[in-house]
């Protein structure tokens, strides 16, 4: 299990320094480093949603107003209060684990889909919070002008990515490195059956709760970033549709899978852009990439990863593979 | 000594009484089964004991292994009472399907683990130490079913009897003094169900286990019971040794109906 610490670690650092040479040089230009960033962003918060709802099995639909929370308590701290970048992000994240814990104590103690209803309407209540709240959240306007990561115009976009791209495998490794553990597989035992889990001493309600403000900690570091980096938030960037972008990346990723979320969260955000011609007609092709993963591949872009691994070992092994080869 | 007690309880679910006036006064080490015929309350019986239910009236205790004293369980959740020593397995086994073997029962031992997600997350000396330890006591515990061979398979993998076993070790991995066995031989071929018997009995003795069994397969609880309570419609109209309770006439017909056999 070490090694796998050093190989995600390892893998990242690498991935970030070829990156950043290829930034650095101009050979990724600056439009897709800052699509790379967001994407790194999109990433964080839908790996956020992944712990809820892939690795916990609880439905939440307001990941957006999570992230809504962390990007206006970072950009407020930094813009009224000349707060350092690297205290205002955590405190962005803690404020939103609060609102996490405010509204998962009521709501998780009841069973089925009640969490989805009650996080999809907190999403729409801090956007409208957010709209209503005048001079402190810029209402409509929005917040413009927060400080970013550098001043430096000509290298701002790599020192964002560079951020970004750090934090998001700090929290990969966070994550990975708590569902490979024993409160970890308190969390997958609540997904596969409540019921059972209760009756194995898991205390199901702490550890929904756990998971429920560990994931709006992590959406609102995420928020954070976003604020950072963009230097412009609008409540209209986080509303219902965000949420359900997240949720998207989650499901077609595989649901409970980093790796699938990961690529996922890259590959949809590059895609945003790339079929920004079609307006508001990407959502057609975002729902039907759903309903049909979800009538072929439930377990998504990993299941189909995992699927083409077996028809090339089958290729390779050619026919001598018995069919009894497979069982041990 | 009293090691599970339940005194008259009783729930209905609206208008309809489950279990009425349910008395059980387990002794430690005994081996008590639950019979009666489909529909008369034995599961209600198991979901009231092990805190799935709450009794509408009536009162549960359970020996505490920390005080020599019974310790009323009736308010608390079904976690808390796992934690003191009240482990089941379920009818309609409730495995966490989609987790390998050995995961299945590394959860059953989370509550004794100290180390925190903390710890976890920042992949700290005691979390490897308890990880390592954990994963011997698991498998373990695998080796007495015979089913450590196949820890890295999933749960839902696993053939039929097999996974009735993994319910059993995940049980027993809680560390309880009392074990509530669910119709553990339900689907189980003769050949199987005696194999079972004999597991039932070596664990028993090797985890100085009180054990309450519901079953329907009659060779396997006259077997190794020593005592039976037959439960009809949510009610207790016998109970006794197994050569007792083959011969009472309520039981007779409570299992074969009005006309009571000559000989049964």
């Amino acid at each position: 299990m070490k090694d796998q610490i050093i190989k995600i670690l390892g893998f990242g650092i690498l991935i970030l320094a070829i990156l950043g040479a290829l930034m650095y040089f101009g050979i990724i230009d600056e439009y897709t480093t800052n699509i790379l960033t967001q994407g790194g962003i999109a990433v964080i918060v839908a790996l956020s949603l992944n712990l809820i709802s892939g690795f916990t099995g609880q439905l939440a639909l307001g990941q957006a107003g999570f992230m809504a929370i962390g990007a206006y308590t970072t950009a407020i701290l930094v813009m009224r209060l000349q707060m350092p970048l690297y205290f205002a992000i955590p405190l962005g994240g803690l404020m939103t684990a609060f609102f996490g814990l405010l509204i998962g104590f009521p709501t998780l103690k009841l069973r089925g889909d009640y969490l989805a209803i009650v996080t999809l309407g907190f999403g729409e209540i801090i956007r409208s919070l957010l709209n209503n709240l005048g001079e402190l959240t810029g209402g409509a306007a929005g917040l413009k002008g927060i400080p970013q990561f550098s001043e430096d115009m000509l290298f701002v976009s790599l020192i964002s990515f560079v951020w970004v791209f750090l934090v998001m495998l700090v929290i990969i490794l966070m994550i990975s490195n708590l569902i490979k553990s024993s409160p970890g597989r308190a969390l997958l035992s609540i997904r596969e059956d409540e019921i059972a889990a209760n009756s194995m001493g898991i205390n199901v309600f702490y550890y929904k709760m756990f998971a429920f403000t560990l994931a709006a900690f992590v959406a609102g570091i995420g928020g954070g970033l976003y604020a950072i980096v963009f230097g412009y938030l609008s409540p209209k960037t986080f509303e219902f549709l965000k949420s359900c972008e997240f949720l998207i990346i989650v499901v077609l990723g595989g649901m409970g899978s980093i790796a699938g979320t990961v690529a996922t969260g890259f590959i949809l955000t590059y895609l945003q852009e790339f079929l920004r011609f079609l307006e508001d007609y990407r959502l057609v092709i975002y729902s039907l990439l759903l309903i049909l993963m979800m009538l072929f591949k439930p377990a998504g872009l990993v299941g189909i990863i995992e699927d083409i691994k077996g028809w090339y070992r089958k290729l390779r092994e050619g026919k001598t593979v018995n069919k009894g080869g497979e069982i041990r | 000594m009293t090691i599970l007690k339940a005194d008259k309880i009783s729930i209905s679910f609206g208008g309809l009484k489950a279990v009425t006036n349910f008395n059980l006064d387990l002794q430690a080490r005994e081996l008590v089964g639950l019979i009666g015929p489909n529909g008369a309350g034995k599961t209600t019986v198991f979901n009231l004991l092990t805190g799935v239910y709450q009794p509408t009236e009536g009162q549960i205790s359970l020996q505490s292994r920390k005080e020599d004293a019974l310790k009323l369980i009736n308010n608390l959740k079904p976690y808390q009472i796992t934690r003191l020593g009240l482990a089941r397995t379920f009818q309609n086994i409730r495995l966490f399907k989609d987790l390998t073997v050995l995961d299945n029962v590394r959860i059953a031992y989370h509550f004794n683990v100290k180390y925190r997600a903390l710890q976890a997350i920042l992949r700290l000396p005691s979390y490897y130490r308890e990880e390592a330890e954990l994963e011997q006591k698991a498998l373990e515990l695998l080796r007495i079913f015979k089913i450590d061979h196949k820890s890295q398979e999933l749960a839902k993998n696993l053939p039929y009897g097999e996974q009735r076993k993994l319910e059993i070790v995940r049980a027993l991995a809680t560390n309880p003094q009392v074990l509530l066995l669910d119709e553990p031989a339900a689907g189980m071929n003769p050949q199987e169900t005696q194999e079972l018997m004999h597991l039932i009995r070596f664990i028993r003795e090797k985890f100085k286990l009180t054990i309450l069994l519901i079953e329907h397969d009659m060779n396997l609880v006259m077997g190794i019971c020593q005592r039976l309570i037959v439960l009809d419609y949510g009610q207790i109209i016998a109970e006794g040794t197994p050569a007792e309770i083959s011969k009472n006439p309520d039981v007779i017909k409570a299992y074969l109906g009005e006309e009571v056999a000559s000989d049964a």
